[in-house]
Formats: structure tokens, sequence, C-alpha cells
């Protein structure tokens, strides 16, 4: 089924559409741009890729403010990009270098960028939720207005800490949003072996949470399902879980295709490419005339040469002194 | 350097008079991961009590390869995976364990085992005592330590100190592919709840493997190599780390004694004491945390009960009391390797 912009996009600007557009491109740039890389073997940290989840991100983070909060998790870095992380600090993260954005000390699974709201991100499944809620009590108890944002994936909605998460949420009205990327594997292990139905979207609205369900291919479906709930959360009403379904193209972790595995097949990976959140997206809004291909290929270039000059930067910048090993234990 | 597990011949064990490790000409050499997945394989065919259950025990890596396609081979209620819910699934274990099964309940990383703390900690190593012996918990938690390529703090921890202190459980570390598989051996057989922690590094080494199943006594050492100058006392992949600084000091003439401990719960206290009455120092080398970790309570335990065997201060070689850093220059300072075994025992020795 080919995915319906046309319906999902009519209240959107067309800058806006835009923008979305730009976001998950950007993502998706880097992340090719990281898969070159990585077989060299100079990035010393296991990256998890998001490619094919782009349009998540970008939808749900174009309704958030520089303030608002973010969790993420160890398929971080559109979490990251979407939210306005630096990117040369990614990088340089990447490479193990002093001017990462955790000083080299995280590597792929641990970004964070405070100034951009991301507080930081778990490579423990589940890790980051209930620290999403905790951001969200505090949004509450100063009256800041800000909203927290925690992503996670199929497997996570498993761990308990989401549920005790919810029901604490739900009964103090906390202005966050549970945002579940499924893309219907936990590493290579299918979402029919571990949940006895395809329904995350529903299992807790029996707390009194209300669950929802989207495309999370379609950037503009996600972008106005994410409007609808951020804005009820802003406004007192409470938090809201939102299932995304979507789809990893590359192995659990490094760039490599995986379907020779045999945990999926070849079939199902290429139905979900012609998916594709970003080449769909990029070919509704040049039938829409909103973009030519001029202007696809400028803002192509200039992604692409932001990107190798993030690179290059974080490639020539040094590595931590061997005296950091003991440094930021406490917080000063 | 490479490792060699031709072991001195004077390395017998203590307990074991029968057993030797050398190499033996002829002899089956197969990886440590082999050697597990054999085990496994053995058991589950021994006793149809025992099961397997862990996040990816059926997957196309099948946990390092050490379950690959056993649920082909004994059907999926016997190896199976599971949701990510490591509390919940540990409390299963328990209760299948208390009724009869043999669970072995497999994670990755030891770092996962921290979501089921309260399962492991409140209930799974206290059932026996809490209620005075009244129902025994047989189960297995078994899980790799990781090390390197920016693992990072969550993936990459030496917890055992944490699980050493807690009394009810016990806790096996092996070395050798011959010890990964007599362990797991006691460790299903024994009647209590036992963590196995493995060591990433280990998996891919090989050594003398005999094919039928043999069992190796939870809380016996053993002596990897005999020596008069002083006592290095480790487990897991610091035995090996130890045995490499060891066999570097000869050269220089320095003869250290190398204990491998096996087991760090039962802990083998006689062994460490008869060879610290015999060279007067000791070394701990632990792959964990220096602050109240195994070193902690080993050097503790030779302090009160050997301390007039001591010509030196007990010194720890550990890796540093901070989280494990991800990017590999740091990674670098974080561990420890031989040279640092082989400065502390040159310094103790002079
Ligand atoms: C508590 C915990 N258990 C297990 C793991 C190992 N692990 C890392 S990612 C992952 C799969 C998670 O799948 P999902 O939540 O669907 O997220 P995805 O990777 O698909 O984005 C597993 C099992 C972990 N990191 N933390
Ligand atoms: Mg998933």
């Amino acid at each position: 089924m080919p995915i319906d912009f046309e319906s999902s996009s009519r209240d959107l600007a067309p800058e806006l559409s835009i923008g979305l557009y730009k976001t998950m491109l950007r993502i998706r740039l880097l992340q090719s741009r990281i898969r070159e890389e990585y077989p060299k073997d100079e990035i010393k940290t296991p990256v998890h890729l998001c490619v094919g989840q782009e349009a998540i991100p970008a939808g749900v983070c174009a309704n958030l403010n520089k303030e608002d909060y973010v969790l993420s998790n160890y398929r971080g870095h559109g979490h990251y990009l979407a939210k306005g992380g630096d990117l040369k600090s990614l990088l340089a993260e990447l490479y193990g270098k002093k001017a990462g954005c955790s000083r080299g000390k995280g590597g792929s699974m641990h970004l964070v960028d405070v100034d951009a709201g991301l507080l930081g991100s778990s490579s423990i499944v589940g890790g980051g939720i209930p620290v999403a809620t905790g951001a969200a009590l505090s949004a509450s108890l100063q009256e800041t207005g800000r909203v927290a944002v925690t992503f996670f994936g199929d497997g996570a909605v498993d761990e308990g800490v989401l549920y005790e998460s919810i029901n604490f949420a739900t009964l103090k009205k906390l202005p966050v949003i549970y945002i579940c990327e499924n893309n219907f594997y936990a590493v290579c292990s299918p979402q029919r072996d571990r949940q006895p139905l395809n329904n995350i979207y529903e299992r807790f609205q029996g707390c009194g949470i209300p669950g929802y369900k989207a495309d999370g291919n379609n950037v503009a479906e996600v972008y106005c399902l994410s409007k609808k709930v951020i804005e009820e959360a802003r406004n007192g009403a409470g938090p809201s879980f939102v299932e995304f379904q979507t789809y990893r193209w590359y192995g659990h972790s490094g760039g490599e295709t995986d379907a020779e595995l045999g945990y999926r097949s070849k079939e199902e990976l290429e139905d979900w490419i012609e998916k594709c959140p970003v080449k769909n997206f990029e070919q509704f809004l040049l039938g829409k005339g909103l973009i030519s291909n001029e202007d696809i290929a400028r803002i192509r270039a200039g992604f692409m040469g932001e990107i190798e000059e993030a690179v290059d930067f974080a490639k020539a910048s040094p590595f931590p002194d061997e005296k950091e090993l003991l440094d930021h234990l406490y917080y000063e | 350097m490479k490792i060699s597990f031709d072991w001195d011949k004077k390395s017998v064990e203590k307990e074991e008079p029968g057993f030797e490790h050398k190499s033996k000409p002829g002899a089956r050499k197969i990886s440590y991961a082999s050697a597990l997945y054999e085990t496994f394989d053995q058991l589950l065919s021994l006793n149809d009590k025992i099961f397997i259950m862990g996040q990816g025990v059926d997957d196309p890596f099948g946990m390092f390869g050490t379950t690959l396609n056993l649920h082909k081979k004994y059907g999926a209620r016997r190896v199976f995976d599971t949701p990510l819910s490591e509390e919940g699934m540990m409390g299963v274990a328990l209760g299948a364990a208390l009724t009869g099964m043999r669970p072995i309940y497999m994670h990755n990383r030891p770092d996962f085992l921290l979501v089921a703390m309260n399962q492991i900690v409140n209930h799974v190593s206290k059932w026996s005592y809490m209620f005075g012996g009244a129902v025994g918990a047989p189960l297995v938690i078994w899980a790799a330590i990781g090390r390197g390529w920016g693992s990072a703090a969550q993936h990459s921890q030496n917890l055992h100190g944490l699980f050493m202190h807690v009394p009810g459980l016990k806790l096996v570390m092996p070395s050798t592919p011959y010890d990964a598989k007599g362990l797991l051996v006691s460790s299903v057989l024994d009647p209590n709840p036992v963590m196995i922690l493995e060591h990433r590094w280990l998996l891919k080494h090989s050594g003398d493997v005999p094919e039928k199943l043999y069992q190796i006594p939870l809380g016996k050492g053993v002596v990897r190599k005999s020596g008069k100058d002083l006592t290095i006392v480790s487990a897991s992949y610091a035995a090996i780390e130890s045995m490499r600084a060891a066999e570097e000091l000869s050269k220089d003439g320095i003869e250290a004694e190398v204990i491998d401990l096996r087991t760090l719960q039962p802990l083998d206290e006689e062994i460490i004491l008869d060879s610290v009455k015999k060279t007067g120092r000791l070394l701990v080398v632990d792959t964990g945390w220096r602050r109240a970790g195994a070193a902690s309570e080993i050097s503790a335990i030779v302090a009160e009960k050997g301390f007039p065997y001591l010509k030196k201060p007990i010194r720890r070689v550990t890796s540093a009391d901070v989280p494990t850093p991800a990017c590999h220059t740091l990674e670098k300072s974080f561990y420890f390797g031989v040279n640092e075994i082989i400065d502390a025992v040159k310094e103790m020795v002079r």
C-alpha cells in the first residue's frame, strides 16, 4: 500500500513539509556516511542505525521547542539530530574524541545535548522511559510548560518500567509522550515471538492513557499525530502513548544488511525499502510542485558538505587526555 | 602474545589429583564457546527438566554460538526466546525452579541483570534461607561480560563484586574451556541458584575438553602455575592475564604462583591461604572495580587469616573505579593488562 501523504499532509504548510523532508534527509545522509566510514574501523563503538525510521524523529521533534526534553536510546542518531543536537559533536563522539557530545566517554549509544533538550540516551532497554517521566514531573512542578518525549522500541514495551511510568504519568497528568518505534524486531527476535498480539498502542489504555497508532513511515502523519498529543500534554491534558510502525533496514547494530541471517525475509525487507520514508515523501513533494529537482540537489549538497566537514573535524580532533579517565565521575 | 593452555605439569589440581590440564597428544581441542554449546546440548538430552530461556537463545547468533539451533533439536518448549522483561522472567525462572524444573536463564550481558536485581537479590538468593530450607531454587543465571569496541558504561560491567556480596547465590567465573564445561555441569546440577559470569574474550579461546560430561566442584580453585615468590589470585579473564604475566616474569627469574579461583562463591580460602603461607606475598588481580569488590574481599580474608604469613602489604590490580569509557584510548587506561600485573609483581618482590 502506498503511503497516503495526500490526506495526512492536507493541513501542512509547504515550508513545514519541506522542513520535515530536510530533517529526514539529513538523518539519512548522516547515516549513509557513517555506513561508509564504519568498515574502516575508526569509529570504534557499536552503531545502531535508524535508516528506514527517519520519519519518526523528524515528525515528532518538529513539534518540540528547544526547551522541551527528549530521552533517547542506543538507536539515537535521528532523535539527536531532529532535536537540534550538534552534528560535529555527534561525529566527534562516534570517533571517541574529546570534542564529542559526551567527551568520548559515551560513544554512539550515549548521545547528549543538554542545550538542545536531549538529556541523555540509555543503552539499557527502557532505561530512558522513567527518566522522561521525571523530566515531565519537573516541568509540571515548575510549571514551565515544557513537555518530555521518550523514544523506545517494540521490545522495550515489555519492560515493566514502562507500565510503572505510564501509571504514574497518567495519575499525575504529566506532560510526557511515550513514543514506541515499532520496527517489529528486537535484535533478531520478531514481535510475534515476544508479544501475543500486534497491539502495542492498545496495551496501556486500561491505565487511562490514550493510545494511538500511525504509519511511522509517513512523516506527515507522524507530525500531525504528534502535534495533537504534544499540544494536549502542554495544555495539561496529560500523557499519551503512540505507536509508530516502521522498519529498520540494516542489522540491529552496524551498517550491514542482514536478511541473509534468515530471521527476516529479503522480500519483507524489500517491501519496506519500497516504503522508504524519505524517498517517498520526496516524490510526493516533487509531484506537488513544492520542491524541484534542483532544490533537492542543492539541499543534498548542503547537507553532504556539512556532514563532510563534521567528519573531517571529528577525525582531526584529539582524543581525550588520559587524565580524563577519572574526570566527570561526579558533576562539578 | 599467544596464550597456551599447556599448563605447567606441576599445576595439578588440589582436589582432583586424577586430572591434568596439560594438552595431551590426541586430546580434543575445541573453543570455549563450543565447549559451552556441547555442554548445553548434553545437559538438555540428559534430563528433560533442564530448559534454556533468554533473549536471542534461538536466534541466528545463538548466544555467541553457545545455544545455536538447540531450539531445533529440543523444541521451542525447552529452548526459547523471552520478552525484554528481565525482572519478570527472572521470577518466572524462580517459580519453575521451585516446582521441579531446572531453568537456565541466559543474558548476553550482565548489565541487564541489574534490571532483575529485585528477583535475584530479594527472591532467588533468599528463597532457601528465608523459608528455613523448605524449598530450593535450582536455577542457573548466565551472562557474558563485554569488553572493548566502545561497549561503554552499560555494556561492559564486571559486576561479580556486587553479586558476590549477596548470600545465597553461588558465583562461577571460569577461565578455560575445560572449566567452562565442568563448572556449567556442576552449576546446572547444583540444588541452589548459581550465577555464571563468562568473559566474552574467553569465548574464542580454545583448549582440551573431554567429550563426556564431567563436573568441576563449585568452591574449589586451582593452582595454574606454582611458584615461590608471590601469589597471584584471580579468576576468569584475569586468570589468563595473570598467567601471561607469570610466564613473562619467569623469564626474569620471578616465580609467581597463579591461583584461578574458578568460583567466587563459595570461595576457596584454603587454596589462597596455603599459597600465601608459602610465598608471603599476595597480589589480587580482578577485572572488577577496586572499591568493595571481589579483590577487596579476598584481601580482607588474607589480612584476617593469613596476616602472619605476609612479608609485604597486599596489592590489588583492578580496573579503575569509574564506569567504562567508550573511546578506545580511555578504555586502554581503564583496563589493566599484563604490564600492570608485571609491574605490581616486580615492586612487590623487590
Ligand atoms: C534491559 C536490556 N535487556 C537487553 C538488552 C539487549 N538489547 C539491546 S537492544 C535490544 C533490542 C531492543 O529492541 P527494541 O526495543 O524493539 O528496539 P530496536 O533496537 O528495535 O530499536 C536488546 C535485546 C538491553 N540493552 N537492555
Ligand atoms: Mg524493535
